[in-house]
């Protein structure tokens, strides 16, 4: 019922950052733990509502990066300047 | 020679999938959902010196996201909206027939929500986000986050609460049939 229960992807990228992310991470789960038991409404159907919420959320976020963000990462990254063939032998 | 700090850029690639998942939430379509990643992520390259380490990553882009967003539905207004439903239209496994009529109940009463309310329950109960770093990407008060999933909770119990009343009737196996012989 807890909606801090599944929040792999998000806690990946909180602990993926420095220090400051974890600590509002921490107050992600008081507060839905809060927000949870002090609802009027049917705890059964909050679950649910929570559950669907994040199936399918996580049902795009399972995709993956699609190629077309990768290929335009990859030119964003390009030098634009000196852009011969061997330019990219520096890049480790 | 890579212009971008690497470790910047893999933490925006580690973002993407999270992007995507609530443009779609936004704009209700999987084709506009990726333009606004796109435009979103030309945008933080553009900027990305107005990022400060150190500072939340994701919640930056977020920012980025909604407000394209927003400027462009300013324009455009949500002229068709996506009959079948984005969220739907990415559910590609769901072998159990009842799960997918669950989704479906949820998808179109999740429609119904207001825009804004949508985006607060959205941020807080599947992007992860605390209320705080909401409030933030949608420059409002935590307060207002808190009220718009409120009652974009409320709502959508109500709307869940009526669906399963429909659920209880002894023709639920017949009814399942018939509307997943609809949708095919």
């Amino acid at each position: 019922m807890s909606l801090g229960g599944s929040m792999s992807g998000k806690e990946k990228m909180n602990q993926e950052q420095s220090g400051g992310a974890s600590a509002s991470a921490e107050s992600l789960t008081g507060e839905h733990m809060s927000e949870a038991s002090g609802s009027t409404l049917g705890s059964d159907i909050q679950a649910k509502i929570g559950q669907h919420l994040r199936a399918m959320y996580d049902d795009v976020v399972r995709q993956g990066v699609p190629d077309r963000f990768l290929d335009l990462l990859a030119k964003l990254d390009q030098p634009k300047v000196g852009d011969g063939p061997d330019g990219e032998g520096g890049r480790s | 020679m890579s212009k971008f700090d690497p470790g910047l850029r893999d933490e925006i690639i580690a973002a993407i999938p999270n992007l995507r998942a609530f443009a779609i939430s936004l704009s209700g379509s999987v084709d506009r959902a990726d333009d606004l990643v796109q435009e979103t992520l030309l945008r933080a390259f553009g900027n990305i010196s107005s990022f400060r380490p150190g500072t939340n990553l994701p919640a930056w882009l977020f920012t980025i996201l909604r407000n394209l967003f927003r400027s462009e539905y300013r324009k455009r207004r949500r002229e068709v909206p996506d009959s079948d439903g984005a969220f739907a239209a990415t559910l590609t496994t769901n072998p159990d027939q009842n799960t997918h009529l669950d989704f479906e109940d949820f998808r179109m009463a999740l429609d119904k929500l207001p825009p804004d309310q949508r985006e607060a329950l959205v941020l807080v109960g599947a992007s992860g986000f605390s209320y705080e770093e909401a409030a933030d990407i949608c420059q409002c008060a935590v307060g207002t986050i808190k009220s718009r999933v409120n009652r974009a909770r409320r709502r959508l119990g109500e709307l869940l609460a009526i669906e399963d009343i429909g659920d209880f009737g002894p023709d639920k196996t017949t009814r399942a049939v018939v509307v997943a012989g609809e949708r095919v």
